[in-house]
This record gives C-alpha cells, structure tokens and sequence, in this order.
C-alpha cells in the first residue's frame, strides 16, 4: 500500500507543480502582454488610481492628477491642454489612451521594472503608490509661438533641435481639449469622442506625425538633390535643358513649372537655380536620369518607410515602389504617391543641418521616480548618416540662397540667415493645395529646424502658395525661438 | 484487511477495561471520571497511572505547536480584515473585527476540545484550515466592500456565519467520533448517503439552477446547499470501507496483457457504476468539476488499495472517452474546451453565453496582480464574474500577487501531506485508504480549480476549500478536517503506546 501511496504522493506533487508553473507564467511570464491587452480594463483602473505622474513642460505640468472622490481616486488634468494635446494625448476612462499617456504609460503608473523595487518600498512602508513623472523636450516659449503662429490654419508646426533631435515645439490644428475625454463618464467620453471622430475637421489627427499623409510637393526636392550630389554625377552648376512644358514619356501628362514659364532665362537651367526657383521641369528631368531607386534609397537613409516612436508611435512616411519612368519624374518634385508628414521633413532639414547626420525625433528628456531617482535620461541617438558633411554643406548654401533670394523669400530674418524650402502640393484636379515649409536658422550654426504644414490651401484653394503662407509661419516661428 | 485498531491502552495495563468504544485513551481507568477530579487527583498527590505512559501524554506538545501556530494564523487573519478595511475603506469598522474574533474563539474551542479527546492529532491541520478560512472572509469581505454589500447581503457575514457552523460541525465529529472504525461498519449505508445526496438537487422543487449547473438545492429559498460537498465525505467514506473489504477480489484476479494484470470483466462492476455515476453529473447536473473530482477520488483510492496500475489506466480510459464525447455532444462541456484553448479569440470573449470571458478577466487580474500583488483592497478582482466564490483564487492573486498565491498552494499542499502521512503511517487499511482519500480530494479539488483559472485544464465550476464563499463547502470541508485529525490521533499514539508497552 504505501508503494503506492507513494506514487500517488509523486502525483500530488506534479499537480502542484503544474499550479506553481501556471501561476508563475500568469503573473510573470505573461503579465505584461496580459497587461497590455486593450480588453483589460484593470490597466486603465489601475493607472487612474495609482497617482500617476505628472507630465511636465519646463517643470510646469501640462498632465497631472489630483485626487478625486469617485471611484477613480484621481482626476486627470491636462493644463493648457488644447496646446499640449498632441503631446499628451488623453487617458479615457473606457477605451484606449494616446500620446505620451499611452506610450509612457508604465512609467506614469509606476508599473514599469525600473520602479519595481520603488513600488515595494511603498507597499511595505504603506504609502500610496505613485507614478514617476516625465519631463518632455517641449519648450514652453517654441510651443506658444507655433500655436500663435499658424492661427486658424489646419496643419501642423513642428520644430527641432538639428544637433540632438530633441522635439521642441508640435502644434496641431485644429485640435481637441483633452480634459473633456478625461472625465469620469464613460457615456460622455464616448459621446465626446464620436463628436470629435465625425467632425470633418478631424481634430484628433496628430498632423504633426501623421493624419491626412499630405504629398510633400517641394519640399521633397531636397531629397532629390540630395540624391543627385551624393551620386557623384551632379554638382550645384550641373545643368539641365529648361523649356516651359515637358511631356512625359509615354504619356500625355504635361509637367509645368509654378508660373507656367521656364525655369529663369536660358536654354540650361542649373541645379542651383533650380532648387532656388523651386522649379519642377528640371527636378521631373533629374528624377528620370537618377532613377526611382536612387531617390528611394536617399528618402530612407532621411527617414522614409521607417517607423519612429517618439516614444509615442508616429506615421511612417512613404516613398511608391516600382516606379515607371514618369511616375519616377512626378515623384521627384513631391507630387505621384509621396506622402511625408512634418516630422519626417524637419528630419530631412534638421539633417542638413547637422553635417548630413539624421538624428532619431525625441519628446522626452527624462522621466524620474516621485523620489526624485531619475530612472530614464534619454540619450541623444544617430539613426544614420543620410548625406556626406561636404554635400551638406553645399545644400546648406543652396538653401540659404532659396531664402534670399529664391522661392522662400518669405522666410528672410533680418540678421540672421536662414536655410528653408518651400512646398505647394497638388492633391488633385481641384483639391485645395498642400502648402510646405521647411528649413532651419542661423544658417551658420543651426539651433532649430522647422517644418510648416499648411491643408486646405490655407483658406485660399489653389491660390494660395509655400512662400505666401507656410513661409510667414516659419518666419513667425523663428524669430520668437531666436530672440528667447 | 488485516488489523483494526488496537486497543489503545495496550500497553497501559487493566485500567482500560471500559466500555470506552471510541478507543478514547483513558489512563485513569474510570470513564466516567470527569477532567476536573483527575487534575484534583493529581494535585493531592494520589497514585498516578504507570509512568511510561504518563510521561509521554502529559506536556502535550503537539497541542502546544498547534495553540501557537493557531494563535499566529488568528493574527495573520485579524491583520488581513484590518489591511482590507485600510487598503478599500480608508478606516477601521470594529463590526467584522468582532465576528472574527468570534470565530478565532469557536477555533480554540475547537482546539481545546482536541486537548482532551484527540491529544496526538496532527498540530498543523487546524491552524492552516483556520489560516485558509480567514484568509478567504478577508477576500470575501473585500469584494463585499467593492460591491457595496452591508448587513445580511454581505457574503462575508453569511461566509462568517457558515464558518461558525462549520466549526461547530468539526466540534461535533471530533467529539461524536471517538474512533474512525464506526465509520467502517457505516460504509453501505455511506455509499447510500452520498448517493441520495447527490439526487438531491434534481428533485423538482428542491433544486436550484445556478450558473448553468445543477447541483444546489434551495430550502424555502433561503437556505442555498450544495450537498454534493458533502457527498465527498460519504463517498470517500464508502470507498474506503468498500476497497478494504473487496480488495483481494479487485486485485488478485485477472489475466495479464501488455505486461499489466486487467481486472475480470465481474469486478469491473464497480468501476463502471462510479462511472456511470460520474457521466450522470456531467450530463444531468452539468457540472464537470464534481464528476471529475469523484472520478478521481475512486482512481486513486482504487489503486492505492489494489496497487493495480491497470485500474486506473482503464478509468481514465473510460472517462477520458466520456469527457471527449461530452465535448461533442453537450454544448456547455464543448465551450469549456473552446475557453481553455483559445480564451482570447474575440469569438469566445463576446459569446453572450459559455463565452471565455470570466476565464479572461480572471487572468487579466492574475497579472495585474504580478510578483507581490496590488495589496488588500488595492485591485479590481470586482471585475471578474463570482470574485468570491469559483474565482477567489484569482482575487487573492491579484491583490497577494504570485508570492500569496504560492503561499496558498503551499499551505494545500502542507494541508494534504499531512493527510497522506496518516496513509503511509497508519496501522488499519480502513484508516488508511480513508486519509488518503480525504486528503486527496482535497488536493483534486484545489487542483481542479485553480488549474482550471490558472488554463492548465478546462475552467469548471468548484469551490476552492476553505476560500471560496459558500457554506457546504465550508461544512464539508471543516469535517473532513476533523476528520483527518481523529484519524492523526490514533496514528500518532498508536505505535508509541505499542513501543512503550
């Protein structure tokens, strides 16, 4: 009998066993994926009453949570918050966050590794957990300026640093109050919500990072010139036949210069003018004689087809696959099947900036424990080098010239120079343009970059142009960043 | 079957010539002398009983480590009721603290009554049921809070109240059964008892359809019972007297094949009634956690009596082919299986019914709970359907984490070998095979339903014992322990009495 037993008594072991191993693999193992399932509503309970960290703008908060007498134990508030919406985005009682308060989430609610010790400081002292808080890039004075700047224009304002690729500035419009998704009502949330999902204006697009993929017009150019002088073929004096109206091959698609004319006087244009004047003939030219491939392999070595979480994710931009030769003429000057969002063509402009060296976007500084232990100091990191210091260089000059004495005159600073391009892209037969700018300043020592973008034409259909509105934003922008 | 037990005062001289029945170790040779005269007889000095005897029965040890261990897991409880009421009320209500200082009393009387009738009993028993019961009204009361329950619609009163009850009965048993061989003579009319009970719930009228399943009766619509938690007790019981009086007939007979000896198609009589049995429940009460817990119960009493392998690879033949079939045929067992494997396909989390998301919810607040869990009254176990009774073992991971949920297997796990070493110590087949029995249908409950929300078998409905709300499951599982501790008492005492005479 007891051989037996004793069998049995190995049995009862191996069920518990199996118990132990299912329990550690539940609460461990998976825990996190568990976690992070949108079905788990405990998540969202769990970091509304914890006292979640403060979002901070400069050390002022721009999210906080202060305690409240409802199930919930604490009321999110966002200060300013239609200013910092694409920064924090919201955290909804039923549904899922955005922004920082969803890409950072485990750090605001204190559930991230690094805070585990710190957690169980406070479980066993008896205080209240909390969440660490996180300090952004965002300067506070950069941020008003952009809000100030683009007025009642739909599109986005984003400024960074060339030399870290520290996010300074994001402004979208039109945007959205996030206190009013923060309310502890899931009937209201969700009736706020369904207002702003149906409202045409699309106040919930991030058109900063993503939103409506706007095709980048000219302001892509920079890519293809950039493509051009890497390749060793082409130097700023190349030049290109100039005529008014050029008919792609194979097709009866008929590509025209902005003002209709050919590109300045001459049967050749240069490189250099063509930059400068912004015109579209010589790049459709340029395009064809470089390839689909060679301007897709310069666009991804700047940032196109990758993704960038900022930590909060960010649209990827897009440069077409297997492109026939006139698609390939339409894509180099921004038009066909580009989509880039402001983020990527500050990337493009801050690279310019910064010697050729494409630095990753970053919104974060640093994120410290409610002790004051920082737990997370972001390090400025490459995403590669994109262009050669000398090609660099030359691009800089060619896009000062622009400013000068080019298609981006709107953007001149008295006493300092400043690099820009501008953009005005088609979007259909008698669709409102897209407008563009992007650029940097000083042009000698590069402190911040800039990209404008500008939908619907800025009120003003196909009348309205880069130079005319994009460019005075940017101007705005600078000056009030350049003059702190 | 070879040796009932002896009698206990073997060794002890002629003083134990008394009627006493229930083998209950008398040393002053009267019965009837109360525990008052024999402390007075001894103050004054009068003639002790020999003193090889004496010596080792007075100082009481075993009931000592139980008084303290007890004494500790008393606290354990009073602090987890005041850390609920800190960690989800902010303050401190003296109306729980009372009715569970009122249990910590019905424990020790419970204690003290083993100092005079079961001095030897196993000291670890008590304490860890006391333990597990504490913690389970501390988890219950929390949800209670969280659901906003007061007075008499609280489920930690009720729970409370079954616990008194439950300890009463332990009391009673301990105190009725001075010796587990009365059970033996018992053992048809058990098998009769389990029987009758698990009809029960299928009496129109008298059943109560909850959750899908079958298996509560309603008493005027006030009195819920689960007699299946019983019908455990009657059924080990019967199983145990059974296989001690069939055995040889079960185990010596048969042909051999594939190098293991198969039983004759006539003694698989039994086999196959507890079987039929045990389909019945799966198909009539629905409930495949009851039917797979008996099952399992009379395998392993099976083979620990017969030490016949064959047997139980015949029975899980058997059931597993019932089950698989079941899966076919019955809708609700297909669901369960269709939970256990993919819980997160959205199909199964939205099914309206027999969906998987009670199973889902339960491991969301699983890992919520992580490595040390949120803290009393710190989660959201509220979230999950039934926090308090089939899913408390995901309530306490969530707010004890994996450390509190390995605490408590570990407290089971001690709980059962404590039962398993009555079977491989023990003198009488009975006592044996009924300790094991008992112990192990413990471990097979927990096992059933902690693996069921932890996804290493199908979710069933069962109650966790001594957690779960629920007063049956109290009832039984209070008299299994006492139970397992008459059964300790005469294991302990027996060979030290043989040894010393």
């Amino acid at each position: 009998m007891n051989r037996e037993l004793k069998r049995i008594t190995i049995l009862v072991f191996v069920m518990f066993l199996s118990l132990f191993v299912a329990s550690t693999i539940v609460q461990y193992a998976q825990a996190e994926a568990l976690a992070n399932d949108p079905r788990n509503s405990r998540t969202l309970y769990e970091s509304y009453s914890v006292e979640r960290g403060p979002i901070l703008v400069g050390g002022e908060p721009i999210a906080y949570s202060q305690p409240s007498d409802d199930d919930y134990k604490f009321q999110r508030v966002y200060a300013n918050g239609p200013l910092y919406a694409p920064i924090t985005g919201f955290l909804p009682v039923n549904g899922e966050a955005t922004g920082l308060e969803r890409s950072l989430n485990s750090y605001l609610s204190g559930q991230s590794s690094t805070q585990f010790f710190d957690q169980l400081n406070r479980l066993i002292s008896g205080q209240d957990p909390m969440g660490a808080s996180v300090e952004v890039a965002i300067d506070p004075v950069a941020q008003q300026a952009a809000w100030d700047a683009l007025g009642d224009y739909t599109g986005a304002v984003i400024v960074t640093e060339p030399s870290t690729g520290r996010i300074i500035a994001m402004v979208t419009k039109p945007t959205y109050d996030p206190n009013s998704l923060a309310v502890h009502n899931s009937g209201e949330v969700q009736d706020t919500y369904q207002a702003l999902l149906d409202d045409p204006s699309d106040p919930l697009y991030n058109r900063a990072t993503g939103g409506d993929m706007n095709p980048p017009g000219s302001v892509f150019k920079l890519v293809v010139t950039a493509a051009a002088l890497e390749s060793g073929q082409y130097t700023p004096d190349s030049t290109f036949p100039n005529p008014a109206e050029l008919t792609l091959p194979g097709t009866n698609s008929v590509v025209r210069n902005t003002d209709g004319g050919t590109c300045g006087g001459g049967a050749q244009v240069t490189l250099a003018d063509a930059l400068r004047l912004s015109c579209n003939i010589p790049f459709a030219e340029l395009g064809m004689a470089l390839g689909d491939d060679a301007i897709r392999e310069q666009a991804e070595k700047f940032g196109f087809d990758s993704e960038f979480d900022i930590p909060t994710a960010t649209e990827p931009s897009t440069y077409p696959r297997a492109l026939d030769e006139p698609q390939t003429a339409l894509t180099a000057f921004g038009q066909g099947d580009v989509r880039a969002t402001p983020l990527q063509m500050a990337m493009v402009s801050a690279a310019i900036a910064n010697g050729g060296i494409v630095m990753n976007p970053n919104l974060v500084d640093q994120i410290t424990a409610p002790d004051f232990t920082p737990l997370q100091e972001f390090q400025k990191s490459e995403f590669g080098r994109a262009i050669s210091k000398q090609t660099a260089d030359t691009m800089v000059q060619m896009m000062v010239n622009g400013v000068e004495n080019g298609a981006a005159s709107n953007a001149r600073i008295d006493g300092v120079s400043v690099a820009g391009k501008t953009g005005t892209a088609e979007n259909g037969e008698s669709d409102p343009y897209t407008l563009w700018f992007t650029g940097f300043a000083p042009a000698d020592a590069p402190q911040y970059a800039i990209t404008v973008l500008v939908e619907d034409g800025g009120g003003q259909g196909q009348e309205g142009f880069g130079n005319g509105i994009a460019a005075p934003v940017a101007k705005q922008v600078l000056e009030a960043v350049l003059n702190k | 079957m070879t040796d009932p037990i002896a009698p206990i005062a073997s060794g002890s001289s002629s003083s134990t010539g008394s009627p006493n029945s229930a083998g209950y170790p008398s040393s002053t040779g009267s019965p009837s002398s109360s525990r008052g005269g024999r402390r007075a007889a001894r103050a004054a000095g009068e003639p002790t009983p020999p003193s090889g005897i004496r010596r080792i029965r007075l100082p009481q040890k075993l009931r000592n480590l139980e008084l303290a261990l007890l004494l500790f897991a008393c606290a354990i409880n009073a602090g987890a009721i005041v850390l609920v009421q800190l960690g989800a009320l902010g303050a401190i209500d003296t109306q729980l603290i009372l009715l569970g200082a009122g249990l910590s009393a019905l424990v020790l009387a419970l204690h003290i009554s083993m100092r005079f009738v079961a001095r030897d009993a196993d000291p670890f028993l008590l304490p860890i049921a006391t333990l597990l019961n504490g913690i389970g009204i501390a988890m219950i009361y929390r949800i209670d809070i969280a659901e906003g329950d007061t007075g008499w619609d609280s489920a930690a009163v009720r729970q409370i109240v079954w616990s008194a009850i439950a300890i009463v009965c332990a009391i009673v048993t301990i105190l009725v059964i001075r010796n587990h061989r009365v059970l033996f003579k018992y053992t048809y009319l058990s098998g009769l008892v389990a029987i009758v009970l698990l009809l029960l719930p299928l009496v129109p009228g008298l059943g109560d359809d909850h959750d899908g399943a079958q298996v509560w009766i309603s008493i005027a619509g006030v009195m819920n019972f689960q007699p299946g938690e019983i019908a455990k007790i009657a059924l080990a019981v019967f199983f145990a007297g059974y296989l001690v009086r069939n055995r040889d007939s079960l185990s010596m007979v048969g042909r051999t094949f594939l190098g293991m000896r198969f039983p004759r198609a006539r003694d698989l009589g039994p086999l196959l009634v507890v079987w039929a049995l045990s389909m019945a429940v799966i198909v009539f009460q629905r409930d495949l956690g009851t039917a797979l817990l008996y099952f399992g119960l009379f395998l392993v009493m099976l083979y620990v009596a017969t030490g016949r392998l064959s047997w139980i690879v015949l029975g899980l033949s058997l059931f597993l082919a019932g089950a698989l079939i079941a899966s076919q045929v019955l809708e609700y067992v297909g669901n369960r299986f269709a939970n256990w494997l993919n819980p997160f396909d959205p199909a199964r989390y939205e099914a309206e019914v027999g969906g998987s998301y009670q199973l889902v919810q339960g491991l969301f607040g699983l890992s919520n709970g992580g490595l040390i869990g949120t803290g009393w009254g710190q989660g959201r176990p509220d979230i999950t359907p039934v926090p308090q009774s089939d899913y408390i073992i995901a309530s306490l991971g969530e707010e004890l984490g994996l450390a509190g949920i390995f605490a408590i297997l570990a407290l089971y796990l001690l709980f059962v070998s404590r039962g398993f070493r009555i079977g491989f110590a023990g003198q009488d087949d009975f006592g044996k095979l009924l300790g094991v029995g008992l112990s192990f249908v413990v471990a097979l409950q927990v096992f059933i339903v902690v693996g069921g929300v932890m996804r290493v078998i199908p979710l069933t409905g069962l109650t966790t014992p001594f957690l779960a709300a629920g007063g049956s499951s109290l009832v039984a599982n209070w008299i299994i322990v006492a139970l397992l501790l008459r059964l300790s008492d005469t294991v302990r005492n027996h060979p030290r009495l043989v040894i010393d005479g």
